[in-house]
């Protein structure tokens, strides 16, 4: 397998010693006839190796359009990265033309998706898209690429993985398709797995499974993973780091129990207070009040202002920058200091 | 069961199954539950055990196989035509998906007052219009977009249109499936807030369905868990999450991510093995037994009945019944 992984290693600009993935200054712009929708605006994130980030935020923040920039397969036209960088170990992928942009895709950085149905391919068996894979990018005659699906498959729990090999992919119910999906995107050991949604389709028994088994294969890979959810349960449960998001900017950036224990941005500490609670019954539900803003319409200033209990003149101004609140942990709130001091 | 004058609705034996290639889907077999005046009953369940089903069956969409649906003292399942027309107008709907459930071709307005057409006598022509700007304004819309699409609406505010349309004929319950589960927290928060309001402002009492088990435990005051369309256990709202006694509902408990990074790695984790099994070929005896822990021979030959038991202070369907304090409640 070595040899086989120096392939990549060998295009020029990768650096073992450097961040194994790293997003600067991301933006994504989609152009429709309707106008221009900014989906995101400047989005940083780092993951090393063994960690879970967890991206989190509401419906259209720019989640799944920011993992689609980092794997480069955003929708384009209309979608257009029109800034930022997403270096991996070094690298920077956003200008490599598109055949080593799919070999680092293929080997380094797999995705999964939510909906497992519409992302494995319904007319081939399970067996035959995995084998695929191993035939493709690492040369396996057909009964070896055979023997790492069986494999692979018993890893990810799949129950009698060798006879369920040449099942196609509606044979299986929603939480075996899911673990299918992970085999696949685990086949060629990437270094970085993003994981967007991958529960939220999944009964809450389902999702205890398929999360341990991510965490699992995570620990034993040593890989990063960048988990999307909108779930702060989840959140809670796996991540070490978390970037919340607010139409299409990291808004607070932060080491998990940090963030739980003191927000340091309003708009973590209103989506904190507006939750249920499971173990106590609790009181009235704080609501953030209105609605996220329109992506071609983004206030002036802080995007959050007009929702923000703190907001002062300079919110609807000056932009906020990632202010540093303690190492490695950021918030772009002018009045972050309050917001963390608040009971 | 207490003062039977307080109860609004009330379920006997109640089955609904469909045919289908498979033979037949039980999705909702033999459900026996009560509500009462002005208290919420929470529904909780995976996909697929029947809760929609039940919420159809309780406000006459669907025709039940089998027993009975008591409301104001009438067998609503037996009712036909104007009868059970009439018999409707006390228990209203709200549905899951604001983006579907809201024909796109009516005005909020026309939507809204929809159900003054079908029972005409509640409100008059004239006075119609003026009903409906209440109600707008009644869930927090302003009577003004009366004459908007469902599409320049947000999902939160569509969900807000199908409340007023379930308030229209001024019911005594609403049965409410998944009302919250399309939307993101902070407007999750905001319609959920709203349901209380209006529970207390007009007495309502709600069947809440929903498969997220702290909002049900946020609004409920009861509580009934649902698997493979049968209850499995029933209780207020400290017996159900604090002293839990069947093996499923304390497994789905444990599986709960809850928001506090402190608890990680310190809460009981009762990982279930397996899928549901089919509802139109549930095993036999328990239900729950293939992917139960504490399954013995007798789960397999004998139902166990809803009921309290020696450990079960309140109703529990399981023959090993024994309270498990899964979150830690202290
Ligand atoms: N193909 C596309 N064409 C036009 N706009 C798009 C396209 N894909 C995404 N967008 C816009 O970009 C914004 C961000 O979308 P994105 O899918 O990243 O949201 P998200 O945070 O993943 O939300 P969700 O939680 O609903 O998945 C949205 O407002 C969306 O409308
Ligand atoms: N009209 C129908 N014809 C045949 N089968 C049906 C019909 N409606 C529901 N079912 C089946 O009945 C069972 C219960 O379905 P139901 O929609 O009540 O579940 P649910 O608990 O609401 O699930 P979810 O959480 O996914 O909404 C399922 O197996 C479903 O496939
Ligand atoms: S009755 Fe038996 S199978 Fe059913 S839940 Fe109890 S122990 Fe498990
Ligand atoms: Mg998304
Ligand atoms: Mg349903």
């Amino acid at each position: 397998m070595t040899e086989i992984r120096a392939e990549t290693d060998v295009l020029p600009g990768v650096d073992r010693a450097a961040p194994l993935l790293e997003v600067t200054d991301l933006h994504v712009e989609f152009r429709t006839r309707y106008g221009v929708a900014h989906a995101v605006n400047g989005v940083n994130f780092r993951v090393s190796p063994g960690e879970t980030l967890a991206i989190l935020g509401e419906s259209g923040c720019g989640k799944s359009v920011t993992a689609q920039a980092v794997m480069g397969i955003l929708d384009s036209p209309p979608g257009h990265v029109t800034g930022g960088e997403v270096r991996y170990r070094g690298l920077d992928l956003l200008p490599l033309p598109e055949e080593q942009r799919r070999r680092v895709r293929a080997n380094r950085i797999a995705m999964i998706f939510q909906d497992a149905l519409s992302a494995l391919n319904p007319v081939y068996t399970v067996g035959f898209q995995l084998g695929e894979l191993f035939r493709v990018h690492r040369g396996m005659s057909r009964r070896d690429a055979r023997k790492r699906a069986v494999e692979l498959l018993d890893q990810v729990q799949i129950p009698l993985a060798k006879a369920r090999i040449g099942d196609y992919p509606h044979q299986f119910s929603g939480g075996m398709r899911q673990r299918v999906m992970i085999a696949m995107a685990l086949a060629l050991d990437p270094e970085v797995l993003i994981a967007d949604e991958p529960t939220t389709a999944l009964d809450v028994t389902v999702q205890a499974q398929i999360m341990g088994l991510l965490a699992e294969q995570q620990r034993q890979r040593n890989m990063g993973l960048i988990l999307i959810t909108h779930d702060m349960g989840v959140v809670a449960d796996v991540a070490d780091r978390i970037a919340v998001m607010y139409a299409g900017k990291v808004v607070e950036e932060a080491p998990v129990h940090d963030i739980y224990a003191r927000p340091a941005h309003p708009y973590t500490r209103a989506l904190l207070e507006s939750i249920p609670r499971l173990d106590h019954k609790g009181g009235q539900l704080n609501v953030i009040r209105g609605l996220p803003p329109a992506l071609d319409a983004i206030p002036a200033g802080c995007p959050f202002h007009p929702r923000c209990d703190y907001a002062q003149d300079a919110c609807r101004h000056d932009p906020p920058p990632p202010y540093a609140v303690a190492p490695g942990r950021t918030a772009r709130c002018h009045f972050w200091r309050e917001v963390v001091g608040d009971e | 069961m207490s003062d039977r004058a307080d109860v609004v609705l009330e379920t006997r034996g109640l089955v609904k199954h469909f045919r289908s290639k498979v033979g037949a889907v039980r999705a909702v077999d033999g459900v026996d539950l009560h509500l009462r005046r002005g208290e919420t009953l929470g529904v909780v369940g995976e996909s697929g055990c029947g809760k929609s089903t039940l919420a159809k069956l309780l406000v006459g969409l669907e025709k039940p196989t089998a027993g009975e649906i008591g409301v104001r003292g009438q067998n609503m399942a037996a009712l036909t035509g104007g009868a059970l027309r009439r018999a409707r107008r006390h228990i209203q709907m709200v549905l899951q998906d604001p983006y579907t459930s809201l024909n796109p071709r009516m005005t909020v307005g026309d939507i809204v007052g929809e159900p003054f057409a079908i029972h005409p006598d509640v409100v008059p022509r004239r006075g119609r219009l003026r009903a409906v700007q209440d109600l707008l304004d009644t869930v927090g819309l302003s009577p003004d977009h009366a004459n908007r699409y469902p599409h320049q609406f947000s999902g939160g505010q569509r969900q807000r249109i199908g409340i007023a349309r379930a308030l229209a004929l001024k019911p005594e319950i609403i049965v409410c499936d998944e009302p919250v589960s399309a939307l993101d927290v902070s407007i999750q928060a905001q319609v959920i807030n709203l349901l209380e309001q209006l529970q207390d402002e007009f007495g309502l009492s709600y069947v809440f369905i929903a498969h997220d088990l702290s909002v049900v435990r946020h609004i409920s005051d009861r509580v009934a868990v649902m698997y493979l369309g049968k209850i499995v256990e029933i209780g207020d709202d400290r017996e159900i999450y604090e002293q839990p006694t069947h093996p499923y509902t304390q497994a789905l408990l444990s599986a709960v991510p809850v928001p506090d990074p402190r608890l990680r790695g310190r809460r009981d984790q009762i990982v279930l093995s397996g899928d549901v099994p089919s509802p139109a070929d549930p095993p036999s005896g328990c239900r729950f037994r293939t992917r139960c822990w504490k399954a013995r021979e007798v789960c397999a030959e004998q139902e166990p009945a809803l009921q309290i038991r020696d450990r079960s202070p309140h109703p529990s369907a399981c023959h090993f019944a024994e309270v498990r304090d899964v979150l830690h409640s202290g």
